[in-house]
């Protein structure tokens, strides 16, 4: 017995597509425009969160520390939460609380300070030579930096970019909630609110297969960065 | 060459108040061109620190770090960089970088500085066949021998043609025989490139083998320090006692003596000398001999037994010196009759 047939609307199997194939790409230009932000601002921190420790290039305590404060705090809270928290901000920003804009802006919060402590955990993993090296080499700042710690870093940092590239397909269905497009906005808005379970079960299936793709090529692109690193270690 | 002069090196304290911890407490030595001066102490004694210090990774309290008259203790930002590349530095299992190839490790240094592609291959390959890995340039860190490692460190050290070479604990690690490679690996570039090398270690096999001279530190401060065979050849000679360790037998002579040489020219066949002429008899309890440069170094301790009236101890010294040979009395007949 259905007891809510009445309010059961499924979308037929066949027109699912005209559904999913616009939202998913939504998700995509979403997350896209994220990871572009997140990326840049999240690695300018990490980099520079190594770098006033006491391992880094220029040691700066208590820059170290607002810095480290600043980063927990935006790791602190739930996503769904920020996103509720942050919406003056996001309306000085965007001039709107909804859609797509008004997501955009907390996702970058959310994930900057992940993306952040992810590249600063990578460059905190390398043998403290690396940096040693790098100034005896007689190598500027900049030079340290991009050709000695990142370069080293960048299997792990790309580790943490499909970490945070997969959080940001998550976050995305949650900012679905206040109507950002895409494929979370599908599942609440068809699936949640008006019970299509077509939709509801064909957007747990993208989601899912997408994920799995995203780990599958990530973990791909790691092992052929590390491939460098050869067979036997010692 | 490297001058260190009255070099100090203090660290805040880890609680706020209270005294400045001192980890070098004026330390000076002096490095010439073309020779290798080993560094010894236990750890704990700022070995690691002073290398450090003359790496330029760390700034000096006071003192100065002078290579070739000129000092870089002082220097910061972009006077530092363009001056440090007088000093190349070795590490402890050649850090390299993991993801570059070992021409690519080489080529570092020459690239940020700036010299054109077609130097850098010049340089690179020469690079490569001195210390002797032309076939393995393209090979990746983790690809290579422990050993074959250390040279590829050395070589990017050399890059910026460093007329001092640092090489901070460069052979801990590495098996008996890649150490010895290594050592006459830097040996050949000392002559090569008539390099002053610090070499920072706590291995005496390394010192034995390698170096021309030796400073001990200790709770930061320069113990004794000078050329290898001259430490060895003195008696008393704490560092020579630790280079060629004696562990004597039983004495059962008359007068048992400490004996040292590598100083002087040495009459090699000195025992036979000293028996022939005197009527008495050596007998060896515990012998170190080594050619340490184009001598002979050795550190011993003989009993020698009188077969008819003993000789007086001052003259059988003296006949010692002559022959080469510098000696210390542990134990005289008066001595071992008390015992009894």
């Amino acid at each position: 017995m259905k007891p809510v047939d009445v309010l059961s609307q499924d979308t037929p199997w066949s027109q699912i597509h005209t559904l999913m194939v616009p939202a998913y790409l939504q998700t995509w230009l979403m997350v896209g425009i994220v990871m572009l932000f997140v990326v840049t601002l999240g690695g300018l921190l990490g980099v520079v969160l190594f770098n006033t420790s006491k391992r880094g290039l220029f040691p700066h305590a208590s820059l170290n520390h607002a810095l480290s404060w600043l980063v927990n705090m935006g790791r602190s809270l739930p996503f769904l939460v920020l996103m509720a928290a942050i919406i003056p901000f996001t309306f000085w920003l965007t001039g709107t609380t909804i859609g797509t804009p008004a997501a955009v802006i907390p996702m970058i919060v959310a994930g900057t300070p992940f993306f952040a402590r992810l590249v600063e955990n990578a460059l905190r993993e390398l043998p403290a030579d690396v940096t040693a090296v790098g100034l005896v080499s007689g190598g500027s700042t900049w030079q340290i930096i991009t050709r000695a710690q990142i370069s080293e870093a960048l299997p792990a940092i790309v580790a943490g970019i499909v970490l945070n590239l997969i959080s940001m397909i998550e976050y995305s269905a949650i900012a679905g909630t206040i109507g950002a497009g895409g494929i979370g906005y599908l599942a609440v808005v068809y699936g949640y609110q008006r019970f299509d379970n077509h939709i509801m079960i064909a957007t747990i299936i993208v989601l899912i297969v997408t994920i799995q793709l995203i780990q599958f090529i990530g973990d791909r692109l790691v092992a052929s960065l590390q491939h460098a690193k050869g067979t036997h270690s010692s | 060459m490297i001058e260190i002069d009255n070099l100090h090196k203090h660290y805040p304290a880890p609680a706020a108040k209270g005294k400045n911890i001192e980890v070098l407490k004026g330390i000076s030595l002096t490095v010439p061109s073309a020779s290798i001066t080993a560094v010894v102490g236990p750890s704990g004694a700022g070995k690691s620190t002073l290398a450090k210090c003359i790496s330029l990774l760390e700034k000096p309290t006071s003192g100065s770090i002078r290579v070739n008259g000129k000092d870089l203790s002082r220097l910061s930002g972009e006077a530092l960089r363009r001056e440090r590349r007088a000093i190349g530095t070795v590490f402890q299992s050649s850090a390299l970088l993991q993801r570059k190839t070992a021409w690519d490790n080489i080529a570092l240094p020459l690239e940020w500085l700036g010299v054109v592609p077609r130097d850098i291959k010049k340089h690179v390959g020469q690079l490569l066949e001195s210390v002797g890995l032309e076939d393995k340039a393209h090979h990746f860190p983790s690809q290579l021998s422990g050993g074959q490692r250390q040279r590829v460190g050395i070589a990017r050290a050399l890059a910026l043609k460093p007329s001092v070479l640092l090489a901070d604990e460069a052979t801990s690690g590495l098996d008996p025989e890649s150490t010895a490679s290594i050592l006459s690996l830097l040996k050949q570039l000392r002559d090569q490139f008539g390099l002053a090398i610090v070499l920072i270690t706590h291995e005496m096999d390394v010192v034995r083998s390698a170096a021309d001279a030796v400073a001990e530190i200790r709770d930061g401060r320069l113990l004794q320090q000078g050329s290898l065979q001259h430490l060895l050849a003195q008696p008393e000679s704490r560092l020579g006692q630790q280079l060629f360790p004696l562990r004597p037998t039983e004495a059962d002579g008359e007068l048992v003596l400490q004996l040292s040489y590598g100083d002087r020219p040495l009459a090699t066949d000195w025992i036979s000398q000293l028996s022939q002429q005197y009527p008495l008899q050596v007998d060896v309890l515990a012998a170190h001999v080594e050619k340490v440069g184009e001598r002979l170094a050795g550190r011993m301790q003989v009993a020698v037994r009188f077969t008819q009236r003993p000789l007086d101890t001052q003259t059988l010294i003296q006949q010692l010196y002559r022959l080469g040979i510098n000696s210390e009395i542990i134990q005289t007949r008066a001595a071992l009759q008390e015992a009894v």
